[in-house]
């Protein structure tokens, strides 16, 4: 398993150099290219010249390369254009939001995708069974600010039920030692605070997490469905098991290796689509920023965001990978499997 | 099998008017207000952070707004006019010449770090700006407000920078007076003081915070020190908190203001770059108001009874023509293209109540402005009949609009767009589309004269004529790529003139050759709006967008 | 390639009833004996008769005609120029005239019949989806054939492209390639197809490589058949029905990702042309005062998509006889 782990974060590396140099690559290759971007509207041409010469855009590429190369490894990335603070505190300060964000949706997907599903299957045929599948067909379709814009304009503008935008009410005096807002405010005891925090985040969980569901619950539908018509299920239900007992022990943990699975493919999915929420809902994460800088040409920002989003999100696929293991004692990664 | 077919033609049925059903619309109007009430506080959107809090590296409104609260000038408008008023100056002076200003100084002030504001402080501003080195600081995106009002500096060490400057000493003869010697006369100088550029800032913070001290380049400085995000130092109701970027700003009262103290001790401006966000928040009730109100917001958001202050109209928005790219070098082909355009439709359909059709590149407001222009009422056939006398066959107008922007001379530049692009085509033009983001593409693209014609306009630094027509029109400049003596030298005889009624009458001749000359279509004048929540009371909509003082502003 | 199902399933109930009724035998694999024609044709003529049966198939079928044929004869049906701004006299900002006898779902911000708008947007939507997926499979299809047919490093290399491009959220990759080629429907076009290739290549590599596997390509490989002409004539078409699948649900996600571009700014179409991405973002600002300019281009977008969706699903499950239940 060790051995297994260490194989695969080692396959990190080849996926690392090539995307920065594909990053490296794109940058530079950008209409109107570093310099122009870094001068912007008052750029003569002696002024461009002192740019390049500052940014070493005189170098050989190589050259260049091999210097983004050296600060990346330091976690050095550069200065964002935009905000004047360095990429890695910009990132620090708002990764939080976006894993905030991130686990809101997923809590919402998984807490309400699961039992769905499992109903689902268990009332195979009938009607909640076809809605289920429907819905969930339907669910996949909508897009993400659609179903942001359509909670916002009902439930925080025409009900007046949840804040509609921003990650806190600014009126609120709290303190943010971890930036997790929501754990912040138990940690400093401004109770408030956190509920405050918690209630800017459903609707954006929402709408963020009905992807997710949709395809939680087609996933666990399936999955029960398959298990169910098992034999050890059936040897299990005519010796007379508790029918409780038998999804418990049998079905539901049986099936929640595809689902685990699933889960763990979601953050990638989740990420591409906390850009959108976020925007939608005018969180300060990481998917606002990126796309912010985009529209700026942040380049700093670009490069160093891109390649930690693709660290993290690799990352967690190996996690989900080797969590497999611990759900399903069959499989023995680093064994026979590769 | 039949069952089964229609069971689920019945889903497919009722998922539609699920779609459907969530596509109608609720009449349940209950507005919204949550979150904890702590009165004490005003929570105001931004569009955008401020750049620096050090307002003499700014030129931007989302800066002001907030370095106006930190910052006091010399001198300031009343609020809600454009009239000049003492601030930190109690009174001044010109000598015979024109060239010297007296500046009687409030006396007792100090600044919040506790330097006493005196005269010495005014110079060590004025020499501050004046003595700025360097490809770095002398680059517009740096200096921009010094180098349009005063020109150049002590050096000249950028070769875009101007050569010579309106600035020559600043001594301070006592404690309490300051006199600032000018190489010429100059009528704009003392409005221009307004601007929230020339606030005073303490000269020792300054130089504890390291405030000059900037590396990198042009649009991309980086402030070294740390003056200009967490010791911003100045005289005014407000102090700074704490800067979260991207975030937000939050300012407390300063105690020992030396006139009245502000009424709220909490001021937040939180940054929103989204106006529907903006809207919506402040409908949610999470925010006291916010800058910027898309036009077709005004009513709807008067009608929920929220207070929607119109600032006077001070923002021109224009199409401008570059006489260097044909056919824009024919006279004809400009004058058809103002007769094409339906500017009365465009300003009803896509502007705020309070929006005029520009006939001039001056706001209404200014001195200098007059009736007696020639006029390009909407006539297509008139259009025609230029295109025929003009001699191109079939023109060809290549037309631009930014993305990714939104001004109030122009909310939504595409709507802005597409409007007049069918008016061109039903004179006869073809209109080929050229588009760029706004930052930086499209502000650079259009001042180096690579579009033919452009959508642009000009909101008010300070109110004053030759922040509009000498912006545009004192030097020759590639965006319209037109040389015209006359215009030049009749700008800069107003521009020295300080007898406002004769240096009316040379704006007003100024205006008539400009729109005879035709090198652009001045379209609409109109004022930004600001949306305010029922409960707010004491704020006043000034004329320059940022420049509101918030001293006054209460929430119940 | 072997089997048309799209036109066949989109075509309505006018081929092959008279299906083999036995055809449950359409075995997990397929035997060694049976050419890959045959087996497509048989294979897929048993899943048409499968899909006809599905109701969710039925509907997707309708969606999808629908949403071509408006495509198609939008200029027929369209009741105006959907660019004309017939009610530019009526517009003020923040009402426009709503829906009426001559204007069924009234004007936009620009006095331009919605209606017009919302059928001319079909056009759009269809092209950049249909020319977005092509492009996904066929650089997919490329890389995937390069990968599944030789194997070895250049499966390595391959696969460690698509594993960099993975590595990025797909709607990331498209706003970047987006922003870097400039606002033009060719980068939008290409933005959210290049999002598509790793999808496409590790679906063909997969199959390929089981497919080469399989027994009648070790039998067609010990009677001596050049390695090409078996990728060619062999594998390539038996690996297609996923593919066809991937396709169909590749559309609907093509269709949403272009309107998320255009709702970012990232729009490649002209402003006057219909786009229903667009129009959503431009209405944003009128929500509050005319949500069914937000709505209308939105259901259109969902309808289009779930179409595609709906099909592809059931397309999926006629396929594999595994997933049948």
């Amino acid at each position: 398993m060790l051995r297994y782990a260490i194989r695969r974060l080692a396959l990190l590396v080849p996926i690392l150099l090539g995307l920065s140099v594909l990053l490296f690559v794109w940058v530079r290759a950008l209409p109107g290219g570093p310099a122009q971007a870094l001068l912007g509207e008052h750029g003569s041409p002696d002024a461009e010249r002192q740019v390049r010469i500052a940014y070493g855009l005189d170098r050989p590429l190589y050259v260049q390369y091999w210097s983004f190369l050296k600060r990346t490894v330091h976690l050095d990335f550069g200065t964002s254009i935009r905000t004047n603070q360095s990429v890695t505190s910009e990132f620090l300060t708002r990764f939080p939001m976006t894993i905030e964000l991130t686990v809101a949706a997923l809590i919402f997907a998984v807490g309400l995708g699961i039992p769905l599903g499992y109903l689902a299957a268990r009332k195979h045929g009938r009607f909640l069974d076809h809605a289920s599948v429907v819905g969930s067909l339907i669910g996949v379709t909508i897009p993400v600010f659609f179903l942001g814009f359509l909670l916002k304009y009902w439930v925080a503008i025409k009900l007046g039920w949840l804040p509609p935008s921003g990650r806190s009410n600014e009126r609120i005096i709290a303190t943010h030692p971890t930036n997790f807002y929501v754990l912040d405010g138990l940690l400093t005891r401004e109770y408030d605070a956190s509920w405050d925090a918690i209630t800017h985040l459903i609707l954006p969980a929402i709408a963020l997490g009905s992807i997710p569901l949709a395809i939680i619950v087609r996933i666990t539908r399936a999955a029960v469905i398959d298990v169910s018509h098992e034999d050890y299920v059936r040897t299990a239900e005519a010796k007379g098991l508790a029918r409780s007992t038998v999804s418990r022990r049998h079905i539901l943990r049986n099936a929640m290796l595809p689902v685990a699975t699933t889960i763990g493919l979601q953050t990638g999915l989740l990420l591409s689509g906390a850009i959108l929420t976020e925007i939608v809902f005018g969180l300060p994460g990481i998917g606002s920023f990126v796309y912010h800088a985009i529209q700026n040409r942040d380049y700093p920002v670009l490069q160093g965001f891109i390649l930690i989003i693709a660290v993290i999100y690799v990352i967690v696929n190996l996690l989900v990978d080797l969590s497999y293991s611990l759900i399903d004692p069959r499989v023995r990664v680093g064994g026979g499997r590769g | 099998m039949r069952t089964k077919t229609v069971r689920g033609a019945i889903i497919i049925a009722l998922s539609g008017a699920l779609a459907l059903s969530a596509c109608a619309q609720s009449n349940r109007d209950t507005g919204g207000d949550n979150g904890t009430k702590a009165k004490d506080v005003i929570v105001f959107a931004a569009s955008a952070d401020p750049t620096t809090l050090d307002p003499a590296f700014a030129s931007d409104g989302e800066t002001f707004r907030v370095s106006k609260q930190i910052f006091e000038g010399l001198i300031d408008l009343k609020a809600g006019s454009t009239e000049v008023v003492p601030e930190l100056a109690k009174s001044w002076d010109t000598s015979a010449d024109g060239k010297a200003w007296t500046f009687h100084l409030q006396q007792g002030v100090k600044f919040t770090d506790g330097t006493d504001f005196d005269a010495a402080a005014v110079c060590a501003n004025f020499d501050r700006w004046y003595n700025w080195k360097g490809l770095l600081l002398q680059n517009q995106s740096l200096s921009y407000y010094w180098q349009t009002v005063f020109g150049g500096f002590a050096t000249k060490d950028n070769p875009d920078a101007p050569a010579t400057s309106l600035y020559q000493s600043c001594e301070a003869s006592d404690a309490s007076t300051a006199v600032i010697h000018l190489t010429s006369p100059s009528s704009a100088f003392l409005p221009a003081l307004s601007v929230s550029s020339f606030g005073m800032q303490s000269p020792t913070a300054m130089q504890k915070y390291e405030a000059d001290k900037i590396t990198g380049t042009g649009d991309a400085p980086k402030f070294a020190g740390t003056y200009w995000d967490q010791h911003p130092t100045g005289t005014g109701p407000y102090m700074l908190s704490k800067w979260e970027h991207g975030t937000q700003v939050e300012l407390v009262r300063n105690d020992n203001y030396w006139g009245n103290k502000a009424k709220t001790q909490r001021l937040v401006f939180v940054t929103k770059p989204d106006v529907n966000d903006r809207k919506q928040s402040l409908q949610g009730g999470s925010i006291d108001g916010y800058d910027n109100v898309s036009p077709g917001d005004v009513d709807a958001l008067k009608t929920a009874g929220f207070q929607v202050p119109l600032r006077p109209p001070l923002s021109l928005g224009y199409i401008g023509f570059n006489l260097a790219k044909p056919p824009m070098d024919n006279l004809k082909i400009r004058q058809a293209f103002a007769y094409a355009v339906n500017r009365d439709a465009l300003v009803k359909a896509k502007y705020p109540p309070g929006a005029e059709v520009a006939k001039e590149f001056l706001p209404r407001a200014l001195s200098g402005y007059t009736d007696d222009v020639p006029a390009y009422d909407y006539n297509v056939d008139k259009a025609k009949q230029l295109i025929a006398e003009s001699g191109v066959k079939n023109p060809t107008i290549e037309l631009a609009y930014p993305t990714d922007v939104s001004r109030p001379y122009m909310p939504v530049p595409q709507d802005n767009w597409s409007l007049i692009k069918a008016d061109l085509e039903k004179a006869g033009f073809t209109v080929k589309k050229a588009s760029d983001p706004w930052s930086p593409d499209y502000l650079r693209k259009y001042q180096a004269g690579e579009y033919q014609s452009y959508l642009i306009g000009w909101n008010a630094d300070y109110a004053d004529t030759d922040d509009f027509l000498g912006v545009f029109f004192r030097d020759i400049s590639p965006q319209f790529g037109w040389d015209d003596a006359n215009v030049r030298s009749l700008l800069a005889k107003a521009r020295a003139e300080t007898d406002p009624a004769q240096r009316a009458s040379i704006y007003e001749q100024a205006n008539k050759e400009i729109m005879t000359e035709l090198p652009g279509l001045p379209y609409v004048l109109v004022g930004s709006a600001v949306a305010l929540a029922k409960n707010v009371h004491g704020f006043v909509a000034t004329p320059v967008t940022g420049n509101e003082d918030f001293s006054t502003v209460t929430v119940s | 390639m072997a089997d048309s199902d799209p036109e066949a399933t989109a075509g309505g109930g006018s081929a092959g009833g008279a299906a083999v009724d036995g055809g449950v035998a359409v075995a997990e694999k397929p035997a060694p004996a049976p050419g890959p024609a045959e087996v497509g044709q048989s294979l897929g003529r048993e899943a048409f008769r499968r899909l006809r049966r599905n109701p969710v198939a039925i509907g997707g079928a309708v969606l999808v005609l629908l949403f071509v044929l408006v495509a198609i004869l939008a200029p027929l049906l369209a009741p105006y120029d959907p660019v004309d701004q017939i009610l530019k006299d009526q517009i003020r900002p923040g009402s426009f005239p709503g829906p009426s006898h001559e204007h069924w779902l009234g004007s936009d911000s620009l006095g331009r019949d919605e209606l017009s708008r919302i059928l001319f947007g079909a056009r759009q939507s269809l092209l950049v989806g249909v020319l977005a997926t092509t492009v996904g499979f066929a650089v997919g299809l490329l890389l995937g054939t390069l990968a599944g047919a030789f194997g070895g490093w250049v499966d390595n290399l391959v696969m460690r492209v698509v594993d960099i491009l993975l590595s990025v959220p797909s709607l990331l990759l498209a706003i970047s390639i987006a922003a870097l080629l400039g606002q033009r429907l060719i980068s939008v076009t290409l933005a959210v197809g290049v999002a598509q290739v790793p999808i496409f290549a590790r679906l063909l590599r997969g199959t390929m490589l089981a497919e080469r596997e399989s027994d009648y390509v070790l039998a067609a490989r010990s009677l001596g058949i050049r390695r090409r002409s078996i990728v060619l004539s062999h594998v390539l078409p038996n690996s297609l029905s996923p593919v066809l699948v991937q396709g169909t649900l590749s559309l609907a996600t093509a269709i949403v990702d272009v309107a998320a571009l255009s709702f970012l700014g990232l729009s490649g179409a002209d402003p006057d042309v219909p786009e229903w991405g667009r129009m959503l973002a431009e209405s944003q600002t009128f929500l509050s005062t005319a949500p069914r300019l937000a709505f209308l281009p939105c259901t259109a977008i969902v309808i289009a998509a779930l179409g595609f969706t709906l099909l592809g699903e059931s397309l999926r499950e006629a396929l594999d006889p595994k997933l049948r239940r």
